[in-house]
């Protein structure tokens, strides 16, 4: 009873990254003395699978729920299946993925286990047998210190804060719970899934190219696009580019968007609002390219190049192919 | 249909880097001097509201909480946008409240308003993103929740929205009443009142209510309140390195400096 339990999900079979994340997360909580299990939601034969791999990272029990309506977005179909689970595991602390569905599920279960909430978090840790948990807030510049002293307590982790964490194998047990969904009765239901992806898991990418307002339409994207494959990358864009519609919305990098951490991140004809900079400041290295020397993505750039990318990224394109002999 | 936005009023988030100040005392951002916009997705929900006023008829009512004393220009801009009346919650203590606690307050103004068919908000404030009030509004109204919703249809009786997903979108039916919060989109953005609107804003009704008489009806329902320790400015110590030039003498040098780094 007690303890730590993150809210992993395998909702097509396969274990989340981000569930991997969340174990990272319950690790480092460790000092305060609470043992780590799962609620694993989801469907299929891999359920199983990811129920290995939970247990390969260290998680004791896993409390497995299995329903067909555990899958992509079912927040409400969430909700109800962790329901039996936390009262079960009683735990004090609910690690949640501050992805689609946990964004939606972390306050509405705060506010059903009157627990306390802390969400988007970037860092958790323990100190003085509290949680302490930071966050970014105003927009990426500053960082905020959150402590956590009551339980029950839900935090919820940004994606791509945590690393995966090395494996810890143990002799973990796995609880089937009884799950019982009546699909009429969910307020909010998925009907449809559009599936919309950058060529490349933006997330996952070494490289990202990514594109602003500054490009001045859609067709800019096309060389942007050259450029990434010729360097094995992806391409992304600030918000501009997805509110007028020149780019699908799932392309959107920075707070409200995706946060990356590539090793190589080239921004093009993006000034560099704190928004944008909050997603795209774990990146090894930065490169700007803008016409305006001012903008204020130069303050956290490594490289430069004042001017316009119509000029500068086919030159860039022309020599990196010479580089590579293409 | 009855809707209502929740507006809430921040320092503009594209203020400068050099008038950006953390208060050591509140931990929160220097207001005082600095331009208060509403938050930016605050007016994404406005424009979805009104979308739906106009196919659909019904009434839109803006409510905010915050300091009266400043939340004029955001009532006035609501109000000449298209909503029918709004609401101030006055509250002086409100820049410093976290999400959870200003949910609890804001759903109880919602209660103490009436029926309502959907309540609008932000997906996220453009301050502390914490992405909590719509969510939290909605288990304390017990209504349906979406977040993320760009734009909303309605289909024999029920809603059916558009929510941004991790993997793209998601189209989600929802039955009434709901909170739904909403994240910009190339068909919301937000209207630009014409001189006409202007003027006729100043007749529509503003009602403030003091944040004791609210908090007195809030219940005890929401999750429990966390300590800010302290909030802090990152260091920032990437040193921009210009690289000079015609475009392909840059494009030279960064690629050399590019496989110099084994980025190439």
């Amino acid at each position: 009873m007690g303890g730590v339990c993150i809210v992993a999900t395998a909702l097509e079979g396969t274990l989340a990254r981000t569930s991997l994340e969340l174990v990272g997360g319950a690790r480092a909580l460790q000092p305060l003395g609470l043992q780590t299990s799962a609620a694993l939601l989801g469907h299929g034969p891999g359920l199983a699978g990811a129920v290995a791999e939970l247990h390969r990272h260290g998680v004791g029990i896993v409390y497995r729920c299995h329903h067909p309506l555990l899958s992509a977005g079912q927040s409400d179909a969430v909700l109800v299946a962790l329901q039996p689970v936390v009262a079960r595991a009683q735990p004090q602390v609910l690690l949640v993925a501050a992805d689609t569905v946990g964004r939606e599920v972390a306050p509405r279960l705060a506010a059903r286990l009157r627990a306390a909430l802390a969400t988007e978090c970037v860092q958790v840790g323990a100190a003085d047998g509290a949680i302490v948990a930071r966050r970014q807030v105003y927009g990426g510049r500053a960082l905020a210190t959150l402590v956590v002293r009551d339980y029950p307590a839900v935090l919820s982790v940004k994606p791509h804060a945590l690393d995966v964490p090395t494996a810890a194998p143990v002799e973990g047990r796995m609880e089937d719970v009884e799950v019982s969904i009546d699909a009429e009765a969910l307020p909010a239901r998925v009907r449809q899934v559009l599936r919309e992806q950058a060529e490349l898991g933006l997330e996952e990418a070494q490289v990202v190219i990514g594109g602003g307002r500054g490009l001045g339409g859609p067709e800019g994207f096309a060389l942007l696009r050259e450029l990434a494959q010729l360097m094995g990358g992806a391409v992304g864009a600030s918000r501009p580019p997805t509110d007028a519609g020149w780019v699908p919305a799932s392309w959107q990098i920075g707070q409200t968007g995706k946060t990356i951490r590539p090793a190589l991140y080239i921004a093009v004809g993006i000034s560099g609002a704190t928004q944008h900079i909050a997603g795209v400041s774990g990146s090894r290295t930065i490169v700007a390219i803008n016409r305006d020397p001012e903008a204020p993505i130069f303050s956290v750039a490594h490289l430069g190049i004042v001017g316009d990318y119509r000029e500068v990224v086919p030159a860039l394109i022309a020599r990196v192919k010479e580089l590579k002999g293409v | 249909m009855e809707i209502i936005v929740c507006l809430k009023q921040v320092v503009d988030p594209e203020l400068p880097a050099r008038d950006f100040a953390i208060d050591p005392v509140t931990r929160r951002q220097v207001r005082e001097g600095r331009p208060l916009v509403i938050s930016t997705y605050d007016e994404n929900a406005l424009e979805v509201g009104l979308q739906l006023k106009d196919r659909l008829g019904g009434k839109v009512t803006a409510l905010t909480l915050g300091p009266a004393a400043t939340s004029g220009d955001a009532i006035r801009l609501a109000l000449a946008m298209g909503a029918d009346q709004a609401v101030v919650v006055d509250d002086p203590q409100a820049p410093v409240r976290l999400g959870a606690a200003k949910a609890r307050l804001l759903a109880a103004a919602v209660r103490r308003l009436g029926r309502f068919d959907l309540v609008l908000c932000g997906c996220e404030s453009a301050d502390w993103v914490e992405r909590v009030v719509g969510p939290l509004l909605a288990e304390a109204l017990q209504a349906a929740c979406v977040t993320f919703v760009s734009r909303i249809e309605q289909v024999n009786g029920t809603l059916l929205v558009r929510r941004l997903a991790d993997e793209g979108f998601h189209l989600v039916e929802v039955r009434p009443p709901a909170v739904l919060a909403v994240t910009s989109d190339e068909s919301n953005r937000p209207r630009l009142p014409k001189v006409k609107d202007i003027m006729t804003a100043r007749r529509k009704p503003v009602h403030t209510w003091p944040v004791e008489e609210v908090a007195s009806q809030a219940g005890m329902e929401g999750p429990l309140e966390v300590e800010v320790r302290e909030v802090t400015l990152p260091e920032r110590t990437a040193r921009c390195e210009f690289l000079s030039g015609d475009p392909g003498e840059q494009a030279a040098a960064l690629a050399q400096r590019l496989r110099e780094l084994k980025l190439l």
